[in-house]
């Protein structure tokens, strides 16, 4: 596991898109800061610069580390360091959800119950929120957001369920033409991949605007509203970064940027993509069956 | 802008000569190298730790006597809010990140960090998140006032500064989790053939789990603070009963961060005071694989404790009970290191210069901290002391005269390797002594106002209370001044070069990879693996 025995190092000589992406979230951050609080103009401004650069630093810096990948410069031990920063990269990620699936089960198996007398929460129950139960789904007390229906786990999101899991079935297609030089297969699996994962974006907006139009179920739907999109979205926004960096693989797919032995680029997104995959069952589970 | 890859495939034999970016924008703002990164990393933490003591100064000043004096309560509330956000977030943990950038590579034998690149983004997203956090102050309404642990519903009731503080949180994180996977990424994959884990100097071993912390807390404090703007911004119920939410979930969910965040700052701490007394006890390390094991041991329980920040809040009494013994068991794997610093230098001979003296005041002082914190977990204790000055004692015990003295010790043990200059020791004794003294003054007098009843982070207090912070606001100021002095040592060392010529082993007694480059250390530390040889680490010989 230790470090490789030939003498030889690769290190990276200097760039410019770091402190270039550095000013970005500088401004996209200050951006969306001043956005929220109603300063349209100023803020528009920022967040709009600071996103233009951030595209030019992402296009500017992957585009260097391909070029170089592509000349073969980078020699085994760049390889495994690229690997640990994805895999961990990715726990990260895990960890982003934790937090969020963490509300989703104190709210159903903590907040709400005592809000509706159990245990200690006798009291605030019987003075603060007389008559109210503890029920999931819920907007709690003071009926926040209004009346509202859920989405049946049955329909859309089985659905989706479905092309996710057959997306992950079509991306091991892919590695496997990948691994065995079939480059016609590797494209069209790949962009097979690409098409599931537009196809679930396109139900999952579907969703939402049945969601809000029909059902009267938005983010300011007390805490299940909240968990509902804030979940569902955040996975949904992963999936449009998976679904570009999908698409992106194929593009270097059709180039020939890959050989059987070396494709961590494609490896990486694949891994994401997986990710992404079980944080949907997670959701699929605890937001819609359950 | 990737201008030409004159070095892009650094190869052992032409690395000798030392490849430097010519020019000044090139070397410190595109820069690769994990020394000068280190360089920023620990620049920008001094000046942070400037800025935030200074807020520290306006608390102590205006609680220098009873009443109201200086400055308007609000303002005292931002002063307690930012410094503690710019202490942590902007002092110490960069400061530990950067002794990881320039000792990590030197100790493992290897030429830099995993990650070259990300290493530089890492270190440059800090001083704009800085800056929008700062910025607050500024803007109409003032900074963030509710307190560093950002609780709703307090904290949401804020003016703009809100949104910019939490995103200026998000940044900070960004910055960290990069850095944490480059450091868990250089020290899997960069290590010179032959350095086992189990091989490793405390240091690495530390720092390979803080950033195993790193990795798995920051982002749900990005979840946590991502709630809170949702719930002020964009109508979401998260902490609001009212929708079936509960503000004391953010408080478990920030904890859940929270307490890994507070041995993020003290892991490193310990691996900073295991480098430094076998050096100057002339003694391998007691117990090498036991501090390992212990720090692991740590590391684990920080998952576990989270809710003792939140005993008086309400919670069942199971979790009460619980939460209470999983503290008290951290006592247990911090007891063994203590042990093993003692045993290290228990019939060893032991000299005192400036980095031992800070790393023995570390064992001393640290484990003062330790022990209000063990007194903090008793549940029906901690009734009564919390929110008190008492734990503000406990934990400015642990985080001053923990972290900070640590990176004090660390800077003098390692600063004649960085510059290759000796600092001046006369100086450097005077710069302990002067700390040693004032921040005892500062601080203990804190757990008697604490125990006596005075609350914390209000600008007023009981009449009762006002020798006790008299005394604690003169050991501030004095304090606060003597770290001026660190600076001009500092500034004397590394840019006027009038100590003498630094050896490459430095101390008599420093064993250690980073011990057989030169001093300076050059500009890419290790362009061939060296040969391990156990004679040559600091534990000496593990058996495993």
């Amino acid at each position: 596991m230790a470090a490789q025995s030939s003498g030889a190092y690769y290190i990276p000589h200097g760039s410019a898109w770091p402190i270039l992406g550095s000013v970005a979230l500088f401004f996209v951050m200050g951006g969306a800061a001043s956005l929220v609080n109603g300063d349209h103009t100023f803020g528009m401004i920022k967040f709009g610069v600071g996103m233009a650069l951030l595209l030019i630093m992402l296009f500017g810096w992957f585009g260097t580390v391909i070029k170089e990948s592509v000349s073969g410069i980078y020699n085994h031990q760049v390889d495994v360091s690229f690997r640990m920063g994805m895999v961990w990269f990715i726990f990260s990620e895990v960890m982003f959800f934790a937090a969020f699936f963490g509300s989703l089960f104190y709210a159903r198996m903590l907040s709400v119950p005592w809000l509706g007398g159990e245990g200690d929460g006798f009291a605030t129950n019987a003075i603060l929120h007389p008559g109210y139960e503890a029920v999931w789904p819920t907007n709690g007390p003071g009926n926040v957001g209004g009346a509202f229906e859920t989405i049946p786990a049955w329909g859309l999101p089985l659905l989706n369920t479905m092309i996710l899991l057959t997306s992950g079935l079509t991306i091991t297609m892919a590695h496997w033409a990948l691994k065995v030089g079939q480059r016609t297969a590797l494209v069209w699996w790949m962009a097979a991949t690409v098409a599931l994962g537009a196809l679930f974006l396109y139900f999952q907006a579907t969703e939402y605007i049945h969601a809000y139009h029909a059902l009267g179920l938005t983010l300011g739907s007390g805490v299940y509203g909240s968990t509902f999109f804030m979940l569902t979205g955040f996975h949904g926004m992963h999936v449009t970064l998976g679904t570009i960096m999908l698409l992106v693989i194929l593009f270097r797919c059709m180039s020939g940027h890959f050989t059987k032995e070396n494709h961590f680029g494609f490896e990486a997104v694949a891994w994401y993509w997986h990710f992404v995959d079980v944080v949907w069952l997670g959701l699929f589970v605890f937001v819609y069956v359950l | 802008m990737a201008h030409h890859g004159d070095h892009a495939d650094t190869h052992a034999d032409h690395d000798d000569h030392d490849h430097k970016p010519s020019g000044f924008f090139d070397r410190w703002f595109c820069g690769t190298n994990h020394k000068d990164i280190g360089t920023l990393y620990l620049l920008f933490s001094l000046l942070m730790f400037f800025i935030g003591g200074s807020m520290a100064l306006v608390i102590r000043a205006e609680l220098f006597q009873p009443g109201l004096q200086l400055v308007e309560p609000d303002f005292f509330n931002q002063m307690t809010t930012m410094h503690a956000l710019v202490m942590i977030f902007g002092a110490v943990m960069p400061a530990f990140v950067g002794l990881a950038n320039w000792m990590i590579p030197m100790m493992i034998g290897a030429p830099d960090m995993a990650l070259p690149r990300m290493n530089n983004w890492s270190f440059w997203i800090m001083p704009f998140a800085f800056t929008l956090l700062l910025s607050t102050l500024f803007m109409d309404g003032g900074g963030p006032a509710g307190g560093w642990t950002l609780y709703p519903p307090l904290s949401i009731q804020g003016g703009n500064n809100v949104a910019f503080v939490i995103f200026a949180v998000h940044m900070m994180g960004i910055s960290s989790i990069m850095g944490a996977i480059n450091i868990i990424a250089t020290i899997l994959n960069m290590r010179a053939p032959g350095l086992d884990l189990l091989k490793m100097p405390v240091f690495v071993w530390t720092w390979l789990i803080t950033a195993f912390l790193l990795i798995a807390v920051m982002p749900v404090l990005a979840g946590s603070v991502t709630m809170l703007l949702t719930d002020k911004y964009f109508g979401t119920s998260f902490f609001n009963a009212a929708g079936g939410g509960d503000p004391v979930m953010f408080q478990h969910i920030f904890w859940f961060f929270g307490h890994p965040e507070v041995y993020i700052m003290i892991l490193p701490a310990f691996g900073v005071a295991s480098e430094i007394i076998p050096t100057f006890a002339r003694k391998p390390l007691f117990g090498y694989q036991a501090m390992v094991y212990a720090t692991a041991s740590i590391a684990f329980l920080s998952f576990i404790v989270w809710a003792h920040h939140m005993f008086t809040v309400g919670m069942p009494l199971g979790g009460q009970i619980f939460f209470m013994y999983a503290t008290m068991l951290i006592a247990i794997p911090t007891g063994v290191k203590v042990f093993n610093w003692v045993a290290t230098m228990w019939r060893g001979s032991m000299t005192f210069e400036t980095p031992m003296l800070f790393a023995i005041a570390f064992v001393v002082l640290f484990t003062i901290g330790g022990f209000s914190g063990l007194m903090l977990a008793i549940v029906p204790a901690d009734f009564q002391y919390h929110d008190t000055y008492f734990v503000v004692a406990h934990f400015h015990y642990v985080l001053v005269t923990g972290a900070i003295f640590s990176i004090m010790a660390a800077v003098y043990y390692w600063l004649p390797k960085w510059t290759g200059r000796m600092y001046n020791e006369t100086l450097g004794k005077v710069h302990f002594w002067l700390s040693t003294i004032t921040v005892n003054m500062l601080f203990f007098p804190q757990h008697f106002l604490g125990l006596a009843g005075m609350p914390r982070r209000i600008p007023d207090y009981n009449v009762a209370f006002a020798d006790f912070n008299m005394i604690s606001s003169i050991g501030g100021f004095a304090f606060g001044l003597s770290q001026l002095l660190f600076a001009w040592l500092i500034i004397d060392t590394c840019f006027l070069k009038r100590g003498a010529k630094a050896t490459s082993g430095v101390w008599e007694g420093a064993k250690g990879l980073e011990w057989t480059l030169p001093s300076p250390a050059p500009y890419h530390s290790f362009s061939t693996p060296p040969k391990i040889d156990d004679s040559v680490l600091a534990h000496g010989d593990v058996s495993h």
